[in-house]
């Protein structure tokens, strides 16, 4: 019983991580139809930028503690917004209307100059920083073992639920949300109707990637390793954690990431470590065959 | 301020790293009578410090040995090759190495590396002595052209598997491995020698290397009461799943290869590594032989830590055969090699046995503390 939320508390943490970098997939995908590949890059960008926050923060000796977490979430945001607006402005926009494919060659291009360019500008080797975040709780004991919560577990937890409640908030209840929706259903309509579609576009890659730099701040407090390569595997992750809550969906994106940590982590808690990918992957073939749209996608309705 | 500085050092680097190039331009290299000789490791990619370390060490020979006139009257050429520890990628550097009529490989830094690349170069006649490839399967699939510096994972799990039953008798102990060649191989041959002398392992169990999160298997080995950690991997996994392990309250010690000295494991696992015991040779930095070649390295700012001496052995003691052998024939200075020692190398005189490992390797156990790393 322990045991099991010991491994409840490590999979909804690496869940909620998953989660977030999903969300910026899931909304580009919503808006406009296509694969973001660049996103797991612009997450290692974002979690390059909060280690530059802190290294500054800190080693000016101006801030410590809770403020400082803050101060650097809220600048690696700022800055990872940028390069999402960016990416956008740059290898997407000038595609659009172009045939499908182009901009999924373009994003995995992307992919690619953000990967090298932070290799070549910051270095090739791994940066690790000490923990900053430190301590926690023991909530229960069960023999010798002890259930350990701790503080940066609940940290990610909390500022995800929030994040997601006022992004949610932004898209169901804002005049900007409802643009989105409506540049979602039907672009040209939406344009017709005097909406700025390439305004509202970019808004999503704004937002998409400022969700991704706080999960990239998380990733960095969490695990304190940080490389050029990171967002691959993370970015694959995420992915399919979209694709399994169902492609376009938000609460899906979330829904998604959540699962994809708790098998790998439930997976590697009771049957082998190695294959966890394999079981995670597994289910999700299974889960597209039975539901082709994902957990909670919507079938797409042609319109006439 | 940080970033500009770094990207002030990048195209130092890129610059130096061009000027390096200009000696090795084919033809003209060809011409004024140089020798190629190359250092190829994992340049790039989570274990680029081992490769700065197998660059530092083949640099500082290179330009010790042309400052003394060269070898057999020529001076040598260094080039440097990034396998990023990726087999395939090791494959095709080799490949390129050997088109480029290298004489000598001072490399690779992963076995999982060195094993398909010294098959390239056997058929390609290119002689390579690695510095820190410890699987025995390196030089046991009998290449003419394979040797080492450093010494064999079946010695250094020997030595690992004794010194555990020994020294926590009743203790719990995981062993667990990154599915590599130098990680499972190491792993197979603690186990091997831990089950020997007695005592059996709680877990065996191999983890996805790459990954940052490892708090559920930390949490499994949590719930086996797991004192006792081997890690058959390198630092970055170890490093973090002692850190992760920490976090979750485990008082556990950490157990390691050779893989973990570098100063960056400290960097990663933080105050949680302290106590981390790793098996390595004794500190090649103490020995009399490598007294001279230290301070030239101190002097430069450069720690000689790791594999950095163990790489300028790999070129000294290859020049020092070809001298002896009067050929830079990869196969002549293969067999000079096997017969001809002992060599004086900063490590010491080495003599090479058929298979072309050295014959007296000699782990012993290392322990980190305050961030610096002294044999037990």
């Amino acid at each position: 019983m322990a045991y099991a939320l010991q491994q409840l508390i490590n999979g909804v943490s690496l869940g909620m991580i998953y989660g977030l970098i999903a969300i910026g997939y899931t909304m580009v995908y919503g808006i406009i139809g296509m694969i973001n590949f660049a996103h797991g890059d612009i997450f290692m960008v974002g979690a390059f930028l909060s280690l530059i926050g802190l290294l500054l923060i800190t080693s000016g000796g101006m801030l410590d503690g809770t403020a400082a977490i803050i101060l650097v979430l809220a600048l690696s945001m700022v800055f990872t917004a940028l390069y999402g607006w960016t990416v956008e402005r740059v290898a997407y926009r000038p595609l659009r209307g172009s045939f499908r494919l182009a901009p999924l060659i373009s994003a995995i291009g992307m992919s690619i100059v953000l990967q090298n360019y932070v290799q070549v500008a910051q270095g090739a080797r791994v940066k690790p920083i000490e923990p900053v975040v430190q301590g926690g709780f023991t909530l229960m004991r069960d023999g010798s073992f002890a259930v350990q919560l701790s503080t940066m577990q609940i940290l990610i937890i909390t500022t995800t639920l929030a994040i997601l409640a006022i992004f949610t908030w932004l898209v169901t209840r804002t005049p900007l949300g409802r643009a989105m929706r409506a540049c979602e259903q039907d672009r040209r309509m939406a344009s017709l109707l005097g909406i700025d579609t390439d305004r509202t576009i970019s808004v999503t890659f704004v937002i998409g990637a400022s969700l991704a730099a706080v999960a990239g701040t998380m990733y960095l407090l969490r695990y304190g390793v940080i490389d050029f390569y990171i967002g691959f595997l993370v970015g694959v992750k995420a992915f399919t954690a979209a694709v399994l809550g169902g492609i376009g969906s938000l609460p899906g994106a979330v829904l998604g990431g959540l699962l994809i940590g708790l098998i790998e982590t439930f997976w590697s808690a009771y049957f082998s470590v190695q294959y966890k990918d394999v079981a995670a992957f597994s289910i999700l073939i299974l889960t597209l065959v039975f539901m082709p749209t994902g957990l909670l996608g919507r079938a797409e309705v042609e319109k006439v | 301020m940080m970033r500009r500085r770094q990207l002030l050092g990048t195209v130092a680097g890129l610059t130096a790293a061009g000027v390096a190039g200009v000696g090795t331009i084919p033809g003209a290299a060809a011409q004024s009578g140089t020798l190629r000789v190359a250092s190829v490791g994992p340049m790039t990619g989570q274990y680029a410090a081992f490769g700065a370390q197998l660059r530092a060490g083949a640099e500082q020979a290179v330009a010790d040995i042309n400052a003394a006139g060269g070898v057999l009257g020529q001076q040598l050429a260094l080039e440097i090759g990034d396998d990023a520890c990726d087999p395939r990628q090791a494959v095709s550097v080799a490949n390129q190495m050997a088109s480029r009529q290298v004489k000598l490989i001072a490399g690779h830094f992963c076995s999982g590396s060195s094993i398909p690349a010294s098959k390239v170069y056997a058929e390609e006649g290119v002689l390579q002595i690695s510095p820190a490839s410890t699987n025995p399967q390196y030089t046991d699939a009998g290449g003419w052209n394979t040797f080492r510096t450093c010494g064999r994972d079946d010695q250094q799990g020997q030595v690992a598997g004794a010194y555990i039953a020994k020294t926590y008798p009743g203790k719990k102990v995981a062993i667990l491995h990154d599915n590599s060649a130098y990680g499972k191989g190491l792993a197979d041959e603690t186990k091997k020698s831990l089950n020997a002398a007695g005592t059996t392992e709680t877990m065996y169990a191999a983890y996805t290397p790459g990954e940052r999160d490892y708090s559920a298997l930390v949490s499994r080995l949590k719930s086996s009461g797991v004192e006792i950690i081997y890690v058959g991997g390198y630092h970055t996994e170890a490093g973090l799943i002692l850190r992760q392990a920490k976090e979750q309250g485990m008082p556990v010690t950490l157990i390691g290869g050779d893989a973990l000295v570098t100063n960056e494991f400290w960097q990663i696992a933080g105050a949680a590594g302290e106590g981390t015991l790793m098996t390595f040779a004794s500190d090649p930095r103490k020995r009399p032989s490598a007294a001279e070649v230290v301070q030239r390295f101190r002097a430069k700012n450069i720690d000689p830590e790791g594999y950095v001496l163990y790489t300028y052995a790999a070129v000294q003691i290859w020049a020092d055969a070809a001298k002896k052998a009067n050929s830079t024939d990869p196969k002549k200075v293969s067999d000079t090699l096997k017969s001809g020692g002992p060599w004086n190398s900063v490590l010491g005189p080495i003599s090479f046995d058929r298979k072309g490992d050295v014959t007296v390797p000699d782990y012993v156990f290392y322990v980190w503390k305050n961030g610096s790393y002294g044999e037990v």
